[in-house]
This record gives structure tokens, sequence and C-alpha cells, in this order.
């Protein structure tokens, strides 16, 4: 099993969404991650999908995608092919044992304190699952409220055609 | 703007804009599309559409099924014999969610149909309201695009996106869910045709380098075999086919939805391919050294164990639909294209001579199965009737040129391997799905569809009663359907794993059926019950001589099973003829 990174192209209709999601259960495939947002396309879609599957499976999984009604194009990516990054939110408790280590924390990992109240401040950290988590492990002892993450998104290093194609159905 | 009366003449309606309402717009939508069949169940949900219908009786005739399956079986074979899209109305829930087989079906089958389901009005949806289910979710799985409207103006732009959906590229199933208050709000209406959809590429273009690297494998051939799907007839490539074969001197087999897409009695053709097909294709399945498959997708009941499946052989696959190259099987050379597109690149390309020693293979493996199989069972001695005789017996009186509807089992096996299909599209059965209760609706549309052609259904006592109640859509339309039950009193293909895999532990097979004499009588269709061979040929004459739909039991064999067979799980070469 590897883990691969889909990115599918849509238009932006109510119920594709369902559709693309059937295609990874009816083959028992879970979804790590899944980000949905507008594309640089107006009125399409751009979905990230990270899975774990064999090889032999990916290109079936992809290609029943693409046929999909609605669905332009599908693409998977291994790991080399692709930048990505998730975004991480972190809810500390403002206490009394907050102090210069925090800070010196939050810079080190490249992150940054988004907002602070009274009773809280929030972290934010844009970077790989793994190091977003280790920085989790190490905000503990601070006692973390809330942590949410985001799924993944990402560009290729290889596709620029598809960007072109989108933009020519848009005029 | 005035509203426009119903009876208006549609001719002018796309030059000037009417306002009408949505289920108005919907009907008149269909004879745009050129409809004239229509299949269905009313309901609460969809009766504004059938009041709209009323009016328009001349041009869209409507046939009442008794039951929403029935209805999407009699859309299907319709739609194979017409060659236009199968149209069905339901109304909401129980009735919408009754159309599900048939659009699953005639997903895995590739045909198309369009399914209006009525919905609870919008202000509804979501509050499981009476006769509401999410039909969008619902069908999804089986449906080539389904869609929801909610509003009157979107009526008409998704009516013509449906038909050129489910009629383009790889045909498939289209379902419209539509809100009662959509059916009755009203608005302006003007049609136009779907002639594109931006995000929906249906038809490839060929790449010739596909189609050159294919010529070269095909010409270099020295035991090559041609492997003809349902491909063929969707894409009207018979002729084209033909010219290959002849051309190249390809042995031919079919799949099961491929079989009439090439004649039986050409010597070129050496039979059916799959679990309880012929000997020879199956076993030259793994001797041939190029394998031409042809808007076929590779079906688990075609290759058996694909990991010991046509090894041997550069696989050449033309099929329109991308997803299916390397789906089941590794290829070669893959073709994205329609069948009859490449053939008739291919057709410059490619040559061939006679060979001789490859082809009397076939006949020999063909000699070896008549001996071992065919001569017992279509020929049989025994003392009760075999499956496999009457069969024989309806392909030598109608000279194999009547359209076979057959069900799901040993009928549809037996069908398969003994009727000699002469004509293109002269077989209509459930492939994909196995849909017991398939062949009897199935009759019923392919006679809408094609009103001169000789019908006849082939079922087994089981499925027959799954979907028997459409007799009275036989009656009520005087359709001159011809109706065969082999009955054996068993579940036949489920009792001979139990006898071939099981010990014979015959569970919940037996089946202690009705007087279906007395039944079809009932409907007022006349019918027959033969048990003994001496009356078998003149009961067939009688049938098949009558000018009205006619009902014909026929008692068989309890305890005979279809062979040759492939075992679950086995290689194609290890195929068993006892």
């Amino acid at each position: 099993m590897k883990e691969y990174t889909i990115t599918v192209f849509s238009e932006n209709n109510i119920g594709l969404l369902n559709e693309v999601t059937i295609v990874f259960s009816r083959r028992k495939i879970n979804i790590e991650s899944l980000t949905v947002s507008e594309s640089e396309v107006k009125g399409v879609s751009r979905y990230t999908i990270v899975a774990y599957m064999d090889e032999s499976k990916v290109e079936n999984v992809v290609l029943q995608i693409e046929k999909i009604i609605g669905v332009f194009k599908a693409l998977y990516f291994e790991a080399e092919e692709i930048v990505h990054q998730e975004v991480a939110l972190f809810k500390i408790a403002n206490s009394t044992k907050l102090n210069g280590n925090l800070e010196s924390l939050v810079r080190n990992n490249g992150a940054k304190i988004l907002t602070v109240s009274p009773d809280f401040l929030v972290i934010e950290r844009v970077g790989y699952k793994a190091e977003n988590q280790e920085l989790f492990h190490e905000l503990e002892q601070y006692g973390v409220l809330q942590f949410a993450r985001s799924g993944r998104v990402a560009v290729s290093t290889l596709q620029k055609d598809f960007t072109t194609y989108l933009k020519e159905l848009s005029n | 703007m005035e509203a426009a009366t119903k009876t208006q003449n549609t001719d002018t309606m796309c030059k000037n804009a009417e306002h009408l309402s949505g289920a108005e717009i919907l009907v008149r939508s269909l004879i745009e599309e050129q409809v004239d069949s229509i299949f269905g169940y009313t309901g609460g949900a969809i009766m504004p559409v059938y009041d709209a219908l009323y009016d328009h009786q001349d041009k869209l005739m409507h046939y009442q099924a008794r039951h929403e399956q029935g209805a999407t079986h009699a859309a299907q074979a319709y739609a194979r014999i017409s060659k236009k899209p199968g149209v069905c109305f339901t109304t909401s829930g129980p009735g919408a969610t009754n159309v599900l087989t048939g659009l699953a079906d005639a997903y895995l089958d590739s045909t198309p149909l369009v399914i209006i389901t009525g919905q609870v009005a919008s202000g509804f949806l979501g509050s499981d309201a009476f006769q509401e289910t999410n039909m969008i979710g619902l069908s999804m799985p089986v449906t080539k695009w389904n869609f929801q409207v909610t509003k009157v103006e979107e009526i008409a732009e998704v009516m013509a996106k449906a038909f050129y959906i489910a009629r383009s590229g790889r045909p498939g199933p289209v379902l419209i869910d539509i809100t009662k208050d959509a059916q009755i709000a009203t608005t302006d209406y003007k049609y136009k045709k779907c002639e594109t959809v931006r995000s929906y590429q249906p038809m490839p273009e060929l790449d010739m380098s596909q189609v050159e690297a294919a010529a070269a494998l095909i010409n270099g051939a020295k035991k090559p075999l041609l492997l003809a799907g349902q491909g063929i007839l969707l894409s009207g490539a018979e002729k084209e086919l033909m010219e290959f074969v002849e051309k190249t001197q390809t042995p031919v087999a079919c799949t099961l939805l491929g079989l009439s897409c090439f004649p039986t009695d050409h010597p070129l053709y050496t039979g059916m391919l799959g679990m309880h097909g012929n000997y020879g294709p199956n076993m030259n399945t793994n001797e041939c050294d190029v394998l031409i498959a042809v808007g076929m997708r590779f079906d688990d009941r075609v290759t058996g164990n694909t990991a010991k499946y046509a090894k041997q052989a550069k696989i050449i696959h033309i099929d329109i639909d991308r997803s299916e190259h390397n789906k089941n099987i590794k290829v070669d050379v893959p073709v994205l294209a329609d069948a009859k597109e490449a053939l008739t690149a291919l057709n410059k390309v490619v040559n061939g001579e006679t060979k001789e020693v490859w082809m009397k293979t076939f006949k020999d493996f063909y000699q070896l199965e008549f001996d071992k199989v065919i001569k017992k069972q279509a020929y049989s001695d025994n003392e009760k009737i075999n499956m496999a005789e009457v069969i024989r017996t309806v392909s030598e009186q109608t000279n194999g040129e009547a359209v076979l509807c057959s069900d799901v089992g040993q009928n549809q096996m037996a069908t398969a391997r003994y009727y000699g299909f002469k004509k293109p599209n002269t077989q209509i059965t459930s492939g994909g799905l196995g849909t017991m209760g398939f062949a009897l609706p199935a009759a019923i549309g392919a006679q809408i569809g094609d009103k001169d052609a000789k019908v006849v259904s082939i079922s087994g006592d089981g499925g027959f009663q799954m979907t028997l109640q459409e007799l009275a859509m036989i009656r009520q339309y005087n359709l001159p359907v011809k109706t065969i039950v082999l009955n054996n009193s068993f579940l036949g293909m489920v009792r001979q794993w139990q006898d071939l895999f099981f010990e014979q532990r015959f569970s919940c097979t037996k089946l202690d059926n009705p007087d279906f004499v007395k039944i079809v009588e009932g409907y007022g269709i006349q019918a027959k019950r033969v048990s003994k061979r001496e009356d078998l040929d003149d009961a067939i004459k009688e049938m098949l001589e009558s000018p009205n739909a006619y009902f014909l039991e026929v008692v068989v064999e309890t305890e005979s099973n279809v062979l040759p067979m492939i075992a679950p799980g086995a290689s194609v070469s290890d195929m068993r003829l006892e």
C-alpha cells in the first residue's frame, strides 16, 4: 500500500463530492484527508484527496473518478511529485504557566500566534502533517485545549497543462 | 406572454418561447427528443406529468406496467431494439426505489435509459415526508448521471442534457428526480438540444498510433482470436466486424451480451466465451498469440482466474471507456475508441490469410463438445425434455431470426448456447447484474420497440414468478409476445452449483410451483403445457404461428446441468466437459 495524493477538478455542483467519495468507499479505500475549494478557475472545484492503496488500483480509481459526469480531470501523484502542506491550529490555555519558552517553541517551529485572549491563545502552523503532529506533542505540556488540522492541499510539480485547459474552458 | 394551450403544435415551440407548466415542459421535451413510447406507473408525486401526458397521447404512447421494475426492464429492451433511450415515469418513494434494479441492470449493461421520478415538493425535501426517498443518493452508484430538479426553469435544459448523456459515448441510464412543485410551476419554455457538456467527452479522438500498433500485432498473428462484446452492437459495427474478420481470417467468439453481433453460422464463428460458453474459444484463449477484444470488458464470468488468463497472448483492447483498459486484464495495446470507428480504421491497414491449422483446433474442440455435451442435451434421448432441445427447436423453427429475451440462470445459458443468432440485436438478456425476472418485461419492451419482430421470452419457473404480473401488459396492449417457461421446479443454476460445489445440499432451491397455465389464462392469454418430447415440435410451431400472445410451459429435466463449465476461480482452459 502506498500513499497517493489524488487531485480532482470538477464542476462546483451539488452531489459531485458524494459521487467522488463513492469511488473510494465501494472499493473499501479509506480517505485519509480531503480538501475541496474553488480552483484558479471560477466555478471549478479542486479536490485534494490523500489515500493509501495498492499501486495496481490507483490508476483505475482515478479513471473511475474521471468518468463521473461533471469531473474534468483526475490525477494521482506520489510524494515527490507534489508540493503539499496542511494547516494546524492549536488552542492553548492562557495561564500563568506560559512564558518565553512557548514563544521560542512557536518561533523555532515556524509557527505563529494568531490570537491572544485573556483565556487562551491560538497558534497556527503550516507544514507537513508529521511536523504539525510533533508540535502538538511539544505543546501538550502547556495544555492543548483544541487541536485542529486541515486536510492536505497540494500542487503538482509535473502537471502544468491542466491549468491552461481549465482556463480555456472558462473563456 | 399569453399562456399556451396544450394542443399547440410543438414544432413551433422552439421559435417562440411559451409559458408552460413544468410537467408540460417535461412532456414536450420528450417529444423534442423523438420519444414515442414511455413505460411507467403513476402515483401522487408524478401526477402533474401524467396529466400533461393526457394531451399528447397521439405522439407519446404510455405503457402501464404493473410494477416499476417491469417498466424499467421493458424500457431497457425497447432501448436495445430501437436504439433510442428507453423512458420511464414513476412516482416518488416506493415507486422510485422500485426502479433501482432496472437502473443497476442498465448501468452494468450500458443501456441508455432516461428515468423520470416524481419527488415530494421541494419544501419537504429532507423531512422524511410521505413517500420521500433520497433518490439522488440511492441512484448515484447505478446511474451514468442523475439530477434533482427543484425549479421549473431547469427542466428543459436538464432533459436535453439527460438524453445527450444517456445516448452518447458509452451509453447508460440517467435518472431525473423532479419535485412536485417544479412540475406545477410555470415558466417560459424554449427547447434547445444538448450537444456538449464541458466536463464530459463521450467520443475520444482516435489515436492512429494505437491503431498502427494494433495492426502490427494483427498482421503478424499466427493464432489470433477476436472477442466480440456488446460494444459492437452499441456502435452498430457489425459490418465492420465482418469485414475485419474476413480480411484477417480471425476466428470470432462472442461474450454473452455480444451474441448476435456476428452470425453463428459463419465459418469463422467459434462460439460463446465464458463460464458456460463453448469449449473451443475458452480453451484457445490460452493458446492464441494475439487476443483482440472489441467492446467487451473482461468480465470475471468471461476470464475465470485472471492470473491464468491469456498470459501467452498479446492483448489488444478496443473500448470507448478509458477506465476499462487494464482494469481486469493488463493490455498490450489499448485502443480508446468506439468499436465502429476503430474497426473502420483497422480495416484499412490489416490483412491476413487462412489459418487452417489454427481453425482446425476450434473444430476439434467443437466436435469434442458436441460428443460430450451438445449431443446429450440438444438431442437428448432421456425420458424428460432437456431445455437445450427446446431452444434448438425454437432456433430451427424461427431460422435464428427471432428476438430472444432470456432470463437468468440455466435457461439463459441454454438460450445463449443453443440459439443460432443470425441477425444483430436479437438477443436481449441481463448480463452484468444477472437479474431474474428480466425476460418477460424485456420481451414486452422489445415487441414495442419492433412491432414486426417475432419476440420470444425464455424464462425458468423461478424468474418467471418474479415479474409475471407484466402479463397484464401483454394483454392490455395486445402484444404478440411468445413466452416459454422452462419448468424444472428448481432454481436450476443454483441447484447446479449445489450439485457440483455444495455436496448436493439443495438448500432452498426446490420450488413448489403454481399451475402456470391457469395463471396465464387468467390474464386472458392462450397457454399450453407440454411435458412429452413428441408434443414439443408441434407446440412450438403452434406458439410461433399464433398471431397473438402465447404462453408455453415446457416441463424439463430437473437434474440437468449446463455444461461445459469453468468452475469458480478456475482458468478458462480448465473448462470441464462433464
